[in-house]
């Protein structure tokens, strides 16, 4: 349902997004040519292993790459506008507005020195045109949205006050306070004891889901994909290798990396696994073999694999950036 | 938060305690007191008196608790060479002393503070490479040729600012002020400069490197991502956190402060307590030097004891922190 609506604008729509890193020895080309859209209200997961460009592609969104990063190429759309060219105070209306960011880390997010309610209201006031007793009333009821007992007299204490779980739920307060259209997560319960990431992820799904806010979630564990996540797009070396509904990504993977992941993801109840089901370890950015990134470690490769990267196409349900469905991509070649 | 306070009491106690046997030990190592105070020409008979009014007959013990029962109450005795009790002369000069120490601490925190943050927000400007540059100039420069450099200009060339002493100044009860008078506030201007220079260039580097630093931390970049705008981030979310290591430094910097003036007062001749010291050392007047050093170790431990209870206003995690207080 979430894929193919045509008559529904989506919330987010990334086009051919490119980033490079500037530094002396060369440039580096960290994201390539990354396209998918988020629909209102869906949820995307986004999976691959450490370095693959998950967060970038994230930071990207909001603006908040830093030097020496830039984007080279591409467009970001948000509800039909364009917010890639927007400039610095564009790009800040946007932020916390229109877009709220969870980090990985809820224990640095906050700042030390100010009450969490104060960093709430500060959010709000600055996005909203309400008094400051209203902001306070909204962190107020955003706080026991969140699930902190006592919020009342919680709102007043300092972030070292709180556990790291109930932090985050802080942070997905203050991520929500000005009600935006979409929020990207990245890897939010990393960090967090096993036992409270459960609890976070679903109090995030929940939510969001009240409120018809798009998530775009960052993340390693291919078990919380499959429960939460409508689509998921799995990336490999700066680029989207295979995206597509949850269901048809697990259940048939096209591209032999998202094969490999699916492979990994722990059986109901089971303790999370890392990505390691794959042998061999993802190429640094400045030694990415010419055509597939994957093939030195994919067991089906074939010839063509080395000469060419092969195109994002569509293979059934899903899409999937592999020559060994080049039925697929002549068709669509021939199409175009 | 009160446990905390008591330590940081017994600390300081125990300092100048330590520092009040140092100055004690001075007599009985510098130089004789009895013939320092009765001239050489003094009979047996004479000498023997006196050292037995003195106390010098007793245990040392008993010598150093009547030593640290006086000076308590302010009390070192007579000054060899100008025969005046010691706490009259410190309580003459100490006026000149603070209002020179306490603008220049003034000038040095309040600028630093501010080119420091002025540099860390705008990193790559024109005016932050000039700020950054006279800075190396101002730590590498030792203060008495700041001083004289100052003197030559202001004073020698332009003949704008007084080179030497207070000026006039206005007595209050005991206390004698330079900063009623024009004259007193003119000859201000040139000492707090030079005893300031160092100290502000020193907190300058530091507030911005320590900005720069805290710029970089996550809760920043997670302000940055809920759209707070950037004078915000910078003079609320970031100032904050930078000022609590600075405030430590910079306090101990201020401390040393009233050590530095020494040089200061020599350079302006400034009748402070600077100079006493140096007029002292210069004839082993023992009482004096002793009181000299009470002086500064009792400033030094009321910096830190200060410095102490600032931290508890600007970190909330002190205030609260059972975990934090247990830590170390
Ligand atoms: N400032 C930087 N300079 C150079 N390379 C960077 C920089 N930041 C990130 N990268 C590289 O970009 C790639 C993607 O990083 P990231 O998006 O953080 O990966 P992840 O998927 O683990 O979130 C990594 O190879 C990383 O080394
Ligand atoms: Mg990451």
């Amino acid at each position: 349902m979430a894929t193919g609506d045509t008559a529904m604008e989506p919330v987010l729509s990334v086009r051919n997004l490119s980033l490079e890193f500037v530094t002396r020895r060369g440039v580096l080309r960290a994201l390539n040519e990354i396209s998918f859209d988020i629909a209102r209200g869906e949820v995307l997961g986004v999976v691959g292993e450490s370095g693959a460009g998950k967060s970038l592609t994230g930071t990207a969104i909001i603006g908040l790459i830093d030097k020496p990063g830039r984007l080279s190429g591409g467009e970001i759309w948000l509800k039909g506008q364009r917010i890639d060219n927007i400039g610095h105070d564009g790009l800040r209306k946007i932020r916390g507005r229109r877009i709220g960011m969870i980090f990985q880390d809820p224990l640095t997010s906050l700042n030390p020195l100010f009450r969490v309610g104060d960093q709430i209201a500060e959010t709000v006031l600055t996005h909203m045109p309400v008094s400051k007793a209203e902001a306070r009333a909204r962190a107020l009821a955003l706080l026991t949205e969140v699930g902190i007992p006592a919020p009342e007299s919680r709102i007043d204490a300092y972030p070292h006050e709180f556990s790291g779980g109930m932090r985050q739920r802080v942070v997905i307060a203050l991520a929500l306070a000005a009600e935006p259209d979409l929020i990207i997560a990245d890897e939010p319960t990393t960090a967090l004891d096993v036992s409270v990431q459960a609890q976070i992820i679903t109090l995030l799904k929940r939510l969001c889901r009240t409120r018809g806010t798009s998530v775009m979630l960052i993340t390693h564990d291919m078990g919380v994909i499959a429960e939460t996540a409508d689509r998921v797009a799995v990336m490999y070396a700066g680029r989207i290798v295979e995206i597509g509904p949850v269901a048809d990504v697990i259940r048939q993977p096209k591209h032999p990396y998202a094969t490999g992941l699916m492979g990994a993801i722990p059986a109901l109840g089971a303790k999370v696994q890392r990505l390691t089901q794959i042998s061999g370890a993802m190429p640094r950015l400045n030694a990415i073999p010419a055509g597939c990134a994957f093939r030195p470690r994919c067991t089906e490769a074939i010839g063509k694999c080395a000469e060419a990267v092969p195109p994002l196409v569509p293979v059934g349900a899903t899409s999937a950036r592999c020559w060994l469905h080049e039925a697929q991509v002549e068709r669509s070649a021939s199409h175009g | 938060m009160f446990a905390f306070a008591i330590r940081s009491l017994a600390q300081g106690v125990l300092v100048l305690v330590t520092v009040a046997f140092i100055a004690f030990s001075m007599f009985r190592f510098v130089g004789d007191p009895v013939v320092n105070m009765l001239g050489q020409e003094a009979t047996q008979q004479d000498r023997q008196e006196l050292t037995e009014r003195l106390g010098l007959n007793d245990p040392w013990p008993i010598q150093f608790a009547r030593f640290l029962g006086n000076a308590a109450q302010g009390e070192f005795g007579v000054s060899y060479r100008q025969g005046r009790k010691v706490s009259d002369l410190i309580k003459e000069r100490l006026p000149a002393t603070l209002e020179l120490a306490v603008l220049s601490a003034i000038f040095a925190t309040g600028l630093g503070v501010l080119l420091g943050v002025y540099a860390a927000i705008n990193r790559t400007g024109f005016v932050s490479n000039v700020i950054m540059t006279t800075s190396l100039i101002g730590v590498s420069l030792p203060t008495f040729l700041i001083g004289i450099g100052l003197i030559y200009i202001f004073a020698v060339e332009l003949r704008w600012l007084p080179s030497f002493g207070r000026g006039d100044v206005v007595r209050l009860g005991w206390w004698s002020t330079g900063l009623l008078t024009e004259s007193g506030r003119k000859s201000l201007i040139l000492p707090v400069l030079t005893l300031g220079f160092f100290q502000l260039t020193l907190i300058m580097r530091l507030v911005r490197a320590e900005m720069l630093e805290v710029m970089r931390a996550d809760f920043i970049r997670f302000a940055r991502a809920r759209g707070i705008a950037d004078r915000s981030i910078e003079l609320r979310h970031a100032l904050r956190n930078t000022l609590i290591p600075v405030v430590t430094i910079a306090g101990l910097q201020l401390g040393s402060v009233i050590a530095f003036a020494i040089v200061t007062e020599t350079v302006f001749q400034w009748p402070g307590l600077g100079a006493l010291f140096v007029n002292a050392v210069q004839f082993a007047d023992v009482p004096v030097m002793s009181a000299y050093l009470m002086f500064v170790a009792a400033v030094f431990v009321i910096v830190n004891l200060t410095v102490d209870l600032l931290y508890f206003i600007l970190d909330p995690r002190l205030r609260s922190g059972r975990r934090v207080a247990k830590g170390h």
